[in-house]
């Protein structure tokens, strides 16, 4: 009995040491060169069923590969992400956002450079690519490129006998008459920081030039006083008490409470949000229509005197990467993500505002219609600046943003939390 | 951090009925100076103590080790971990205002809890011992809150108190008291209160029922006895019940105080640490600057401070507080 009792336990200990020793064990992906993993965020029809018809249709030509195709939400992927970053054991095709996040995996030798392996490719995308280029090359191919404006409830707005503003000045007023007929004006998500941080970058892009934030995403530096200037017109806006009670504590996107859901179920006229906030709506009224008809858009309004164009877009976008090390049918896959048949595809079940000029004209949406419009006439679209910044950067700038819209920080703040995170990024 | 001291010493001849060559000795490895252990024996206890520590090396001191020498380096949490600072991040950290509010928020969250959690248990820990209709029911009650999922409960407070149309805002109007205009999750003023009562609402369950499970240890024949010298109920309560709590009441306030250190999830759910970093923690901090800012130098530094603070707390309660009762245990 004692002798089992023993024998048991050395077992015991040898097993856990194996185990031990399997863990601290390299981590190299299993995958050979005609295996190739994909990883999106698709997770719901018609995207999922899309992707797997498209996955498989490129089996299919390509005999003897195997692509194995992850949908994931999108918080998930994210995180999934994150931890395969950390690790280098990255699936072969991923999403990036561009911006300083890409530029900090390309210099941690993550990404590949695709410049000369889809040289067509990039050509045909023409100037969407710029986020995601580092020092003139190019790592990822976006594939769906929108712009954030202002989303609103057409009957509320004829309600109260208002019209999309032209001026940041009209727009405090087209708020004012909303309120004065009883209609709360626009709902804010700033507890999630981002949403109120949209209001500040496209003031930004309305009191900056372009070459000014060129350059400010280049080297970080935030002198210019045109920075400042952007927030003193975001806290004039905030002055003036548009936003739906409680919005500090409000979340973006999450249940009928969040600001897309006030927006969705007529609690509010308007709400600035991206160009997915269609589908968010949808999402979160029980019929899943979200505001239909009703749906109306406006660009972000002027700036008076500001520097910056007024028909300059403040957006971002997806964009499918190929990480270091991958096979190379990987880039084949990529490539073929961006023909004109899977971009039509893509636009035809209104996944979002594809990139490739031949396949705009393939979204059924109206609304994504007009959208796609005002991003193509815009003399540039500039990324998010959390995103361009990159994540250090951005996560400080929008909590100082977020600080300002409570009433706790200045717009020079603002512009000291940036550099201080510039600067001690080194 | 703490069992080794909780826990009575490893009694590594207790499987072992007093074998034939150590007849008078049960305790071999208590007795300094006694019979020299065999080479038998020492495998013995290595075989069943290293299961234990290759599980506590893996999961407790690695992990920590690598939080240090994160703190040390600037580091993305990708790529080759090569830039090292020293301890830049540390300053970094401690001069970085929101950090030094969530300390304090945590410090107030730590005495708050006791503060309020601690009489107001022990009132109902008291009443419910008494005989009385519907005990085991008002019990079950009581405890529910501490059942729900953190997550779960966090939720659905976050949807009472939503400004206006939340239940709360609707309850209080009914009432004549007009709710703050933000709702109390998004005044800045009001959230650390807001979370607070949510807390409370949370952990009273678990105090009562340790404070009744301390009180069914004291025995019948005390009550008896201070009866019979004629001492009101009160009397009994203040002078003999309370005192022989003591134990658990010590450990009570240990789990707590640690609990509030850690504090993470809650207020996650609730404000995110929002609004205006009204109701950080060095949990929610560590979070938003690692996997949420990619700055694991600063994360690592954030963890190592929160780490220290609560060694050094949970090692002066164990001096201070805790000595006597675990001396008793042994």
């Amino acid at each position: 009995m004692r002798k089992q009792t023993r024998v048991a336990a050395l077992a015991l200990v040898c097993a856990t040491a194996t185990l031990t020793a399997a863990c601290g064990g390299d981590d190299t992906a299993a995958g050979d060169d005609n295996t190739i993993t994909w990883w999106h965020n698709s997770n719901n029809e018609p995207g999922k069923g899309f992707y797997e018809k498209v996955a498989a249709d490129f089996e299919d030509a390509n005999p003897g590969v195997t692509v194995e195709v992850t949908a994931m939400a999108h918080e998930d992927m994210v995180d999934n992400l994150a931890a395969a970053f950390q690790s280098g054991d990255l699936p072969d095709v991923y999403m990036e956002r561009g911006g300083g996040e890409l530029a900090a995996h390309v210099d941690a030798g993550l990404t590949r450079d695709l410049t000369d392996d889809a040289a067509d490719e990039i050509e045909a995308i023409g100037g969407s690519v710029a986020g995601w280029q580092v020092d003139d090359r190019t790592y990822a191919l976006p594939f769906s490129v929108g712009v954030v404006g202002v989303w609103y409830n057409r009957d509320e707005f004829e309600a109260a006998g208002v019209t999309p503003p032209t001026t940041m000045s009209e727009w405090e007023q087209v708020n004012d008459d909303l309120k004065a007929a009883g209609i709360a004006p626009l709902s804010l998500g700033a507890g999630d920081t981002w949403p109120a941080a949209h209001y500040w970058y496209y003031a930004a892009v309305r009191t900056c030039s372009q070459d000014v934030l060129t350059q400010a995403v280049a080297d970080l530096d935030f002198a210019d006083p045109c920075f400042v200037e952007a927030g003193e017109v975001v806290q004039d806006f905030v002055a003036t008490e548009p936003f739906n009670k409680g919005f500090l504590a409000t979340p973006a996107q999450e249940g009928a409470s969040s600001a897309s859901g006030l927006l969705a179920t007529g609690k509010v006229a308007s709400e600035m949000q991206g160009h997915w906030e269609p589908g968010v709506m949808q999402g979160l009224t029980d019929d899943g229509e979200g505001l239909g008809d009703k749906t109306g858009w406006f660009p972000f309004p002027a700036v008076e005197g500001g520097a910056g164009d007024p028909t300059a877009a403040l957006g971002g976008g997806d964009a499918w990467a190929v990480s270091e090390g991958a096979p190379d049918t990987a880039v084949d896959l990529v490539t073929y993500l961006l023909s004109e048949d899977v971009q039509r595809g893509f636009a035809e079940n209104d996944m979002g505002l594809p990139t490739l000029p031949s396949a705009t004209d393939a979204i059924s949406d109206p609304v994504l219609a007009d959208l796609i419009e005002v991003r193509d006439s815009a003399p540039y679209v500039q990324l998010y600046f959390d995103t361009a910044f990159g994540e250090s950067v951005g996560g400080a700038m929008n909590d100082a943003i977020a600080l300002m819209f409570a009433g706790k920080a200045t717009p020079q703040d603002v512009v000291d939390a940036m550099q201080q995170a510039a600067d001690d990024q080194g | 951090m703490t069992l080794p001291s909780l826990t009575a010493e490893p009694d590594v001849g207790a499987g072992d009925p007093a074998p034939a060559e150590r007849p008078d000795t049960v305790r071999a490895g208590r007795s300094p100076g006694g019979r020299r252990t065999t080479a038998r024996e020492r495998l013995e206890i290595v075989a069943f103590v290293s299961p234990a520590l290759v599980l506590l090396g893996l999961f407790v001191v690695w992990p920590v080790l690598s939080a240090v020498r994160m703190s040390l380096y600037r580091w993305r949490g990708f790529g080759p971990m090569d830039d090292f600072v020293g301890l830049d991040n540390y300053r970094r950290v401690l001069t970085d205002d929101v950090f030094t509010q969530a300390v304090t928020h945590n410090l107030v969250i730590v005495v708050l809890s006791i503060a309020i959690q601690l009489p107001l248990g022990l009132a109902v820990a008291l009443l419910l011992n008494r005989r009385m209709r519907g005990r085991g029911v008002v019990r079950t009650l009581i405890f529910v809150p501490y059942v729900l999922a953190e997550v779960i409960a966090g939720v659905i407070w976050f949807q009472l108190m939503i400004p206006d149309t939340g239940v709360v805002d609707g309850l209080l109007g009914g009432v004549g008291v007009t709710p703050p205009d933000q709702g109390f999750l998004g005044t800045p003023g009001l959230a650390l209160w807001a979370v607070m009562a949510v807390l409370t609402w949370k952990y009273l369950g678990l105090a009562i029922l340790l404070l009744l499970a301390g009180l069914q240890s004291v025995p019948e024949e005390v009550y008896e006895a201070a009866q019979l010298d004629g001492a009101s109920w009160w009397q009994t309560q203040r002078r003999i019940v309370v005192p022989l709590l003591g134990p658990t009441i010590r450990t009570w306030c240990f789990l707590s105080m640690i609990g509030s250190l850690q504090l993470f999830d809650m207020v996650w759910v609730l404000t995110g640490g929002g609004p205006a970093n009204a109701t950080t923690t060095m949990a929610t901090y560590l979070v938003t600057q690692g996997t949420q800012r990619g700055n694991y130098g600063i994360a690592g530094a954030a963890s190592v401070v929160l780490f220290v603070i609560g060694v050094v707390m949970a090692a002066l309660y164990q001096r201070l507080v805790l000595r006597r009762d675990t001396e008793d245990a042994r």
